[in-house]
């Protein structure tokens, strides 16, 4: 009995001391100087228009990344072909990747000066990188194979009967996909949404390097918040940190409602 | 099995694969060649030179001695964790084995500054670890933290307990029912997820900018390395060491998926 205590107390005690006090100081230091401050930092122009930045980010990567989850996931789990297996193998690519090199990755891709293409680009007057497109591209690499991974398992799950009864009856393959396969797989795509959507909100890395990290024109939330360290504004960092770390605890919970679905599906 | 769906749907899968794989081309695949072709531009020695240069080696170096500490610390915690979850009952478990994902959810950067709050200057409890190796390690656990657990979590629920209780019959203590029993099932598990949190700590740098300092030769990581060196444009040097990363994540996850499936096949 002794010995179960104790494993309770060791665990318990790690996950207190690495994760459960340090996050709710964060909430405490938020709102030392009361919730007017707090209001007050995370409502300046900078942390309005880094909150939104951070908000486009997400409604242009998540449906983006969504749209390839899916297609990828039925060329690996139903098709055949050729490199069928390179293909699997490289779409967990990004997870193994530094988010530093997915941003220096960019650069030397769409940079007006380092990059390949660059700067074709900008002769069409598109700037990519130091710009909205190249911190765009950058959330959609970190966040790319989150959507593939969890619709593959779901996808193989289900196995093709319905779709296979369906065709059979007469139903081409777009109307397959929309009345069977993708009803039967939507918890799968809408968990591999929600980890899209949080890994989104949260970059740092990738983003900060093809960022030029403009206060008000190029910083998304996370940035701002290292912007406000930087300039030891401890309420605005800590009060911007509040409300993305509230948007992970929304996160959670939705993972929470949406597991047991799955797999009851 | 496209064959099976019937004639329409040919020309359909191809367009969708076509389009897939040129998304991921374009995003990911395209870039990344960039790094390397960048990386061997100036020939080989200029890319020896880059990454033998005092400071890469030396980034490089802690970056792999403190992951493989983190991998460490987190086989024997995430496994400790993952039992008491799936093994203990005290209330207000559901809620903590919830939060156990709040790493993967937390931005790196607000983990960094978690880490500060408590650890750093200004430390209700007096700990001041910021601007330390041990800070280091620090920031890696924490965002590395549910890769053990949440590989070993569904592999203990799975073991029901009879084997343990069909030893234990037989007169086997319970270190020796922990040595052959349980651990060797566990063993393909906490390699799995060791292998996540291994990779996943090398390319690490969010949690790391706050609260290590990134201080050269004593707490700037290999990551944090790249970022000051295409701070200051040196693109190839940048590119070198991006690739010794590189190599790296993906030797470890090749690594220690043989590792597990070789535990698992052994364990069979």
């Amino acid at each position: 009995m002794i010995s179960k205590y104790g494993l309770r107390v060791v665990a318990l005690g790690y996950l207190a001391l690495l994760l459960g006090i340090p996050v709710a100081l964060v909430f405490v230091n938020a709102f030392q100087d009361g919730i007017g401050a707090a209001w007050d930092a995370v409502t300046t122009p900078e942390a309005q228009h880094a909150f939104y930045l951070t908000f486009v980010m997400v409604i242009v990567a998540v449906p983006l990344n969504t749209v390839f989850g899916v297609l990828c996931a039925l060329a690996i789990v139903r098709q055949r072909f050729r490199g069928r297996a390179l293909l699997n193998t490289l779409v967990d690519l990004p997870f193994a990747v530094s988010p530093v090199v997915v941003g220096l990755a960019l650069i030397l891709v769409y940079g007006r000066r380092d990059g390949w293409v660059g700067e074709w680009f900008a002769d069409q007057g598109i700037q990519i990188i130091f710009s909205t497109p190249g911190m765009i591209l950058a959330t959609m690499f970190v966040s790319l194979p989150f959507v593939v991974r969890e619709v593959i398992p779901v996808l193989r799950e289900i196995g093709t009967e319905q779709e296979q009864a369906a065709a059979t009856l007469g139903a081409g393959g777009l109307q397959t996909f929309f009345r069977v396969t993708l009803p039967a797989i939507r918890w799968g795509v809408a968990y591999g949404v929600v980890l899209t959507t949080a890994r989104a909100l949260g970059e740092f890395g990738a983003v900060a390097v093809v960022s030029g990290r403009l206060s008000g024109q190029t910083e998304t939330a996370t940035l701002f918040v290292d912007n406000r360290v930087q300039r030891f504004d401890e309420t605005g960092a800590y009060a911007a940190s509040v409300v993305l770390a509230l948007l992970a605890l929304v996160t959670l919970l939705a993972m929470n409602i949406i597991k047991p679905k799955e797999a009851k599906a | 099995m496209g064959r099976g769906l019937g004639r329409s749907l040919v020309g359909g899968d191809v367009l969708g694969r076509g389009i897939a794989m040129a998304y991921l081309s374009v995003v990911a695949l395209i870039p990344l060649a960039a790094v390397v072709f960048k990386a061997f531009d100036g020939g080989w020695d200029t890319f020896w030179n880059a990454i033998s240069s005092p400071q890469a080696t030396y980034s490089l170096r802690l970056t792999l001695i403190a992951s493989l500490i983190v991998v460490l610390i987190n086989a024997v915690a995430g496994t400790v964790i993952a039992w008491v979850l799936v093994r203990d009952e005290f209330p207000g478990k559901g809620i903590v084995s919830s939060l156990i994902d709040l790493p993967f959810a937390l931005p790196t950067i607000v983990a960094g500054l978690t880490l500060l709050a408590f650890y750093g200057p200004d430390s209700p409890v007096g700990i001041n670890l910021a601007f330390t190796k041990v800070s280091v390690v620090m920031a890696l656990l924490f965002v590395t933290l549910p890769f053990v657990v949440r590989a070993v979590q569904p592999v203990l629920l799975e073991l029901d307990g009879e084997m343990e209780q069909a030893a234990e019959s037989l007169g086997a203590g319970r270190l020796t029912v922990f040595r052959r029993i349980i651990l060797p099932n566990l063993l393909p598990a906490i390699l799995a997820g060791g292998g996540l949190a291994f990779a996943r700590a090398v390319g690490e740098f969010g949690s790391l900018v706050l609260i290590t300092g990134n201080i050269p030769f004593d707490t700037q990581a290999a990551s944090v390395f790249i970022f000051s060196q295409v701070e200051s444009d040196n693109i190839i040097g940048a590119a070198a060491v991006s690739v010794v990363l590189l190599v790296a994540s993906l030797l470890i996850l090749l690594l220690f998926g043989w590792l597990s499936r070789k535990a698992l096949r052994h364990d069979q």
